[in-house]
């Protein structure tokens, strides 16, 4: 980890990744979309509406990842001071708020034919629209805070004591919903999810999560050039400004 | 095309909401990434490098590397962060 | 200690002295709570069973007006950096100053909250939970309301920012402070452990929140 902590040495490294990276994320999710779509049979209960969890339960997945990676980067950042951690932190909020929200609309999309309305309250997805708003509030205060070195900070902050509170909304929000409905809900997937269903599953769920490291690095590579531009502009000024 | 039963409309919404999520997010990044190395470019061609400007030499991509790579001027001193909540 | 109770006392006789702190967020609780059946019709049925959920709601928010001023004065005049080179960790700091909000600001909600059950038809059986469970769950708020306080120093938009940033945070102790309500005023389930987790989640806030808050003033003030 810290043989990446130079930005020259990252960049580099990072440029060579990408390439490959890219290739295997757009093979796997290749693989996994012909599974799911000419491979896997339909549900016993659900018919082909099943096939939504495909994109729902790996977005699902990333929205959790992405938020424990923004979690130890800010800690990374706090604690150890890693020159990168907030690079790391920063750039991931935006693509684990994505991933998340798309986990809200398919998991919207697959409620509706399954249990008649496009919003239910149920432990899971309330608990994952907590977590988009907790995203929300990251960026909007990465937004707010002029000063790079204050924003990132205090992000991490945020970020750390939003992560601690995560297990304790889930558990409450569990119990709320024990509280209001006694029926239980149509799990998804249902109680057992039939092997011939999983390996398209998994095949999705890495390729998704090749894709959020791509995206990661990419937008990390970003990220450092913008504050290298915004450096060397700073000390254009300052020369001009002396001579 | 395989059939997909009665609620097909509902699961290509659901595939494409995610292509489309997806294809925005690399869109934007890439955009910026693009972005960020013309005006890197742009300021080497100006002479703008972090050693002096008579010894800028042409690299491709990047811009000289220096010990100091990134501007942290808050964390360049000896700061007491006390986090020690995880 | 008598410097920590010092800084405590402080808070507190400022806020009563500039006024309107603690008026503002109770006239705020009444008007949201007011605009509540102006909104969803006099159906009293309606208005009993939604009675907890909004009574707890529109306390997180009167909460928070008041929040973003638990340290921007002494940022504004410096007393901040003397209190964090002074002799108190910036820890008791934190937290003197949300008891001091808690005092100004959850408390009187607290205690206004029965008036306002009556506006919602709230059963009688359920008054004396009420008032208990936001006096114990408005430590949590005020604690947790400082770190965003602290996040959000000195920033433009503030306020609203600091609402989106703790709001979220809150779940767990809108969820079971209404609960501890609802069971108190419906039954049959005992109001008693969402009311123990509930002092758990204050318990918790009071001792581990001010390291936050006093992290974030460190990095709002360097």
């Amino acid at each position: 980890m810290w043989n990446l902590a130079n930005p020259t040495r990252f960049l580099s490294i990072a440029d060579r990744i990408i390439p490959w990276l890219a290739g295997l994320t757009f093979l796997l999710l290749g693989i996994g979309l012909y599974l799911a779509f000419f491979v896997a049979p339909p549900d016993y209960q659900q018919g082909e509406t099943v096939k939504i969890m495909f994109v729902h339960v790996p977005c699902a997945w990333l929205a959790m990842f992405g938020y424990t990676l923004i979690a130890i980067a800010s800690i990374g950042s706090l604690v150890w001071r890693h020159p990168l951690a907030d690079v790391a932190a920063k750039t991931a909020a935006p693509i684990g708020a994505t991933f998340t929200f798309v986990a809200l609309v398919t998991g919207s999309l697959w409620g509706k034919p399954m249990w008649g309305t496009y919003w239910v309250w149920d432990a899971r997805l309330t608990s994952m629209l907590v977590l988009f708003l907790l995203y929300l509030g990251l960026i909007a205060l990465w937004q707010s805070i002029e000063e790079p070195g204050r924003a990132g900070r205090a992000a991490a902050i945020l970020a750390i004591v939003g992560f601690i509170n995560v297990p304790i909304i889930h558990f409450s929000v569990n119990w709320w919903n024990t509280l209001h409905q006694p029926a239980s809900i149509f799990r998804a997937g249902g109680p057992t999810i039939d092997p011939s269903l999983l390996t398209p599953l998994f095949v999705m769920a890495a390729g998704f999560t090749l894709l959020f490291v791509l995206l990661h690095l990419l937008a990390m590579r970003a990220e450092i050039l913008r504050r290298r531009v915004h450096a060397l502009r700073q000390m254009h000024v300052e020369r001009a400004a002396a001579a | 095309m395989p059939d997909l039963g009665p609620h097909a409309a509902f699961i290509w919404a659901a595939y494409g909401v995610t292509l489309v999520a997806v294809a925005a997010l690399v869109l934007f990044i890439v955009t910026d990434d693009r972005h960020q190395r013309r005006l890197l470019a742009e300021l080497e061609r100006q002479g703008v490098t972090r050693r002096s400007a008579k010894t800028a030499t042409a690299k491709t991509s990047t811009v000289k590397p220096a010990a100091s790579a990134k501007p942290k001027p808050a964390s360049a001193k000896a700061p007491r962060a006390r986090k020690p909540k995880a | 200690m008598s410097s920590a109770v010092a800084l405590f006392r402080r808070d507190v006789l400022l806020a009563w002295r500039e006024g309107g702190t603690t008026g503002t967020a109770l006239g705020f609780y009444l008007v949201v709570v007011v605009l509540i059946p102006l909104g969803l019709g006099p159906d009293l049925n309606l208005l009993s069973r939604i009675a907890p959920g909004v009574l707890w709601v529109a306390l997180l928010l009167a909460s928070l007006l008041s929040a973003d001023r638990i340290f921007h004065n002494d940022y504004e005049d410096g007393s901040l950096d003397v209190l964090a080179m002074g002799p108190l960790p910036l820890e008791v700091v934190a937290g003197a100053k949300s008891l001091a909000h808690w005092v100004t600001t959850g408390v009187p909600l607290a205690l206004m909250a029965p008036v306002l059950g009556l506006l919602l038809n709230l059963p009688i059986e359920a008054y004396p939970l009420l008032m208990l469970s936001m006096l114990a769950g408005t430590p949590a708020v005020s604690f947790v309301a400082a770190i965003g306080a602290a996040l959000t120093l000195g920033l433009r938009r503030s306020g609203v920012l600091l609402a989106l940033l703790v709001l979220p945070l809150y779940v767990p102790v809108l969820i079971f402070g209404v609960a501890t309500v609802s069971a108190a005023s419906v039954g049959p389930a005992s109001p008693w452990p969402p009311f123990l987790i509930l002092c758990a989640l204050s318990l918790a806030s009071l001792v581990l929140a001010p390291i936050a808050s006093a992290a974030a003033l460190r990095t709002a003030m360097r």
